[in-house]
């Protein structure tokens, strides 16, 4: 099955973040694919190279970026991002910034859409 | 491209303005209905409180969206549903509701459509996809 996966939440404050890392390593592992991943609202905190956690916890950008150069097409809302202060240069590699139109084409290509956080 | 359009659900169900929730919530509906997929927006819990008619957030120093659902039919968002429950739960009524758009040849406002949860109920079941904010 095809999923799309909408992450509204930013990093550490929710598990949010986590739970929907979760459930992609979970579909990955059954075969599923995953056609894309967009991060709106807060979510869009979640790629950010400035991240820099205690050595000891999860690297949370680290690990959408190891799912970005598996090849997994990683988007974050051009919109959201820029009321956030977050741009192309401070993104990990293997993710993208762009419209809400590629959230729609996503939805549109998937058998499933899946949200995380509120 | 699927060839028959797409049933997609956006719910909102934040209380306005307190947060952007809401703002962010109208702005997918505009790009939603722009890519030809078949949408409804159902306005729930908190979130009716959107929809209430008079707001001016000038004071509040923020822009508010209620500009943004006034156009929203003029936008193709044209299903937009609200829960009867509630609108009860809040001590609101149909009348409290804002236009969503004129009507193009009477010119009388359009509003939202007031709605039991099982017409709602039966309506998600239906959908391909559901976005909730």
């Amino acid at each position: 099955m095809k999923f799309t996966v909408l992450i509204l939440e930013g990093p550490y404050n929710h598990e949010a973040s986590d739970s929907a890392h979760q459930m992609i390593q979970a579909a990955l592992r059954r075969g599923h694919e995953i056609r894309g991943i967009f991060f709106y609202h807060d979510g869009v905190y979640n790629v950010s190279n400035k991240m820099d956690p205690p050595q000891d916890d999860r690297h949370i950008s680290a690990r959408w970026q190891a799912l970005g150069e598996q090849g997994i097409d990683i988007v974050v809302c051009i919109a959201a991002a820029k009321r956030r202060g977050i741009s192309d240069d401070l993104l990990v590699p293997g993710t993208r910034i762009s419209g809400l139109g590629q959230l729609a084409k996503m939805v549109i290509e998937s058998d499933r859409l899946v949200v995380f956080g509120e | 491209m699927s060839e028959t359009p797409r049933k997609v659900m956006i719910t909102v169900r934040k209380a306005p303005h307190g947060s952007i929730y809401v703002h962010e919530a109208i702005e997918v509906m505009f790009i939603v209905a722009s890519y030809g997929m078949e949408l409804s927006v159902v306005f729930m819990d908190d979130g009716v409180m959107a929809l209430k008619s008079g707001q001016n957030t000038s004071k509040l120093g923020i822009k508010g969206f209620m500009a943004s659902i006034g156009a929203l039919v003029d936008f193709e968002v044209e299903k937009v549903y609200v829960d009867r429950q509630s609108l009860l739960d809040r001590n609101m009524s149909e009348a409290d509701l804002v236009s969503i758009g004129e009507d193009e040849d009477t010119e009388e406002p359009i509003r939202p459509r007031v709605l039991d949860s099982r017409e709602i109920a039966e309506m998600m079941a239906d959908q391909h996809s559901i976005m909730s904010f």
